[in-house]
């Protein structure tokens, strides 16, 4: 649905903010970009709907190519583009229900025609009662919600969100990601969404981009990734003191926490299993982590190509000392 | 003057005062407004950037903003005889009073603009609004408790301009001021065409005011 191919965008002050940047984001999917600010992350986002022109590379949405568009048919093709804001960007001057109706006078809907629009669409995003409300009358989340109704006003198929939730206290954040969720599901709406919270990717996202420097790092469904050796996407999610302490073993698991694969360790090789840091979590409904031990005992090379055979990633801290002598691990 | 007389000419002179200022007022609005909106325009990472068209209009603004207005009125004098045919009177006065404060506005329109927040002139954008629905049904719309500030304010440095407009023969508060009050040593005139500047004043600052405060939704 949104295919993004070597974009790269240089400032006119030699600051490379895309360098690069392939993205492919599949209809019906919710995919998150993540990354410190800083990374590239918003102007990849702006590059999506030509707010921001690409120095090179194109921009694909829905079969059309924006970057070769003129004007008036990149305008056009915007009205396809729903676009939420971090800080809403709603018309102060108008009321909620004038806010939703602006992109349909953009479209050119008649007045009627308009009317009956925005009612369905404050009703989809429960603000039946604030039709006549200024935005400055609204909280944080229902401001949040008209932007969403108004992004969905003329019928797109794709949205873009630049960091919605970022402004929103932690409860509002999961009801208006619980609203793109639903709206994702019912409409089998493409989002393509932008944030530096990791929590956003853990409730909302089934794939997930990590951007680093105005490159993508690291792309992939969200529980592939983790399974991947080395993922950055695993280390932010299941973080644990770094660097990992001389002797150490790091276990990922990616949908085997809930197996008792330490007590089988122990019983099955008879050796000592010091866990010194974990973190876990139901990440899709499926049950992840990362769990940091130390293994000792006679048979604990045993214990790791056990563990290695049931599919879990390892990642072996040298030991002590092993630096010092030049000595490579066992 | 006797109180009849005194009446009568009191009533010209604030009837010549208003129709100065109610005229130049319009035309003011009518030529600053867009000038206002095109400075911003213009301007690096505006609508329409242009940095020529945009230094040049910089530049005229700033000219008509550094000439003191008794200079500007003696100078443009050959113009205001182009425009009206005379150069004295309350018509001819019409001009310099308007040339005088269409580069006043401008700046203030120019200010009330870039107060309007970015994010929402790029979400219009995304949407797919051009440039003129941009600026119609955003820009515009948004600035407005700014775009009747600026006028009030303008409306203000008008009147009191006009008093100034009595030296070619424009008539008014500020002329009667002058004429009886000032050179004929009558302090009643003095006292009376004072306190009701300071009333017209008052009025129009808080007729503006109000009207800015009502148009507000933020």
């Amino acid at each position: 649905m949104i295919q993004l191919s070597s974009v790269r965008k240089v400032y006119g002050n030699g600051v490379v903010a895309l360098d690069g940047v392939d993205l492919d984001v599949r209809a019906g999917e919710i995919h998150g970009v993540l990354g410190r600010s800083g990374a590239g992350k918003s102007t990849l986002l702006r590059c999506v709907n030509l707010l921001e022109r690409p120095t090179g590379g194109t921009v694909t949405v829905d079969g059309r190519e924006l970057t070769a568009l003129g004007q008036a048919e990149l305008r056009r093709a915007r009205r396809g583009i729903g676009m939420i804001h971090q800080h809403f960007a709603l018309l102060s001057s108008r009321t909620v229900a004038g806010n939703v109706a602006f992109p349909l006078e953009v479209a050119g809907v008649p007045r009627r025609e308009r009317a009956r629009r925005v009612g369905e669409l404050l009703e989809l995003v429960d603000l039946t009662g604030k039709a006549s409300a200024y935005p400055a009358q609204l909280s944080g989340g229902q401001k949040q919600r008209v932007g969403i109704a108004r992004a969905l006003a003329a019928r797109p198929k794709v949205l873009l969100s630049d960091e919605a939730t970022s402004a929103l206290d932690p409860a509002t954040t999961q009801s208006i990601l619980a609203l793109l969720g639903r709206l994702n599901a019912e409409l089998g709406l493409t989002i393509l969404l932008i944030t530096h919270e990791m929590h956003v990717i853990k409730a909302a996202c089934d794939s997930v981009s990590i951007m680093t420097d105005g490159r993508i790092a690291e792309t992939g469904p969200v529980a592939g990734l983790v399974a991947r050796p080395g993922s950055l996407l695993t280390r932010e999610i299941f973080p644990l003191p770094e660097p990992a302490p001389p002797g150490s073993v790091t276990v990922t698991f990616a949908g085997r926490a809930d197996e008792p694969i330490m007590s089988t360790l122990v019983r099955a090789f008879d050796v000592d299993v010091n866990i010194l840091g974990g973190s876990l979590e139901e990440l899709a409904g499926v049950p992840m982590g990362r769990l940091r031990v130390r293994i000792g005992g006679e048979r604990s090379a045993e214990a790791l190509a056990y563990l290695r055979k049931r599919g879990l990633l390892l990642d072996e801290a040298a030991p002590a000392g092993a630096a010092l002598l030049g000595e490579g691990r066992p | 003057m006797n109180d009849d007389e005194l009446l009568r000419a009191l009533a010209q002179a604030t009837a010549e005062t208003g129709q100065m200022v109610v005229w130049s007022a319009l035309l003011t609005l009518l030529l600053g407004l867009p000038l206002g909106v095109l400075l911003v325009a213009t301007d690096r990472g505006g609508l329409v950037p242009a940095p020529a068209a945009r230094a040049v209009l910089g530049g005229v603004v700033n000219v008509g903003r550094s000439l003191p207005f008794i200079v500007l009125m003696v100078a443009i004098l050959p113009f205001t005889r182009l425009v009206t045919g005379t150069t004295i009177g309350t018509v001819a006065a019409i001009v310099p009073l308007t040339l005088g404060a269409v580069p006043f506005y401008a700046r203030l329109v120019e200010t009330a603009l870039r107060e309007v927040d970015r994010a929402v002139v790029e979400a219009a954008q995304a949407m797919g609004a051009g440039r003129t629905r941009i600026v119609a049904r955003v820009l515009l719309p948004e600035a407005l408790p700014g775009l009747v500030a600026g006028l009030t304010v303008t409306v203000v440095a008008l009147i009191g301009y006009s008093a100034m407009a009595g030296a070619i023969g424009g008539g008014g508060l500020g002329d009667l001021a002058i004429r009886y009050g000032y050179q004929r040593f009558d302090t009643t005139v003095m006292v009376i065409t004072v306190v009701l500047l300071v009333a017209v004043v008052q009025i129009v600052q808080s007729l503006g005011d109000l009207v800015a405060r009502r148009l507000s939704h933020r």
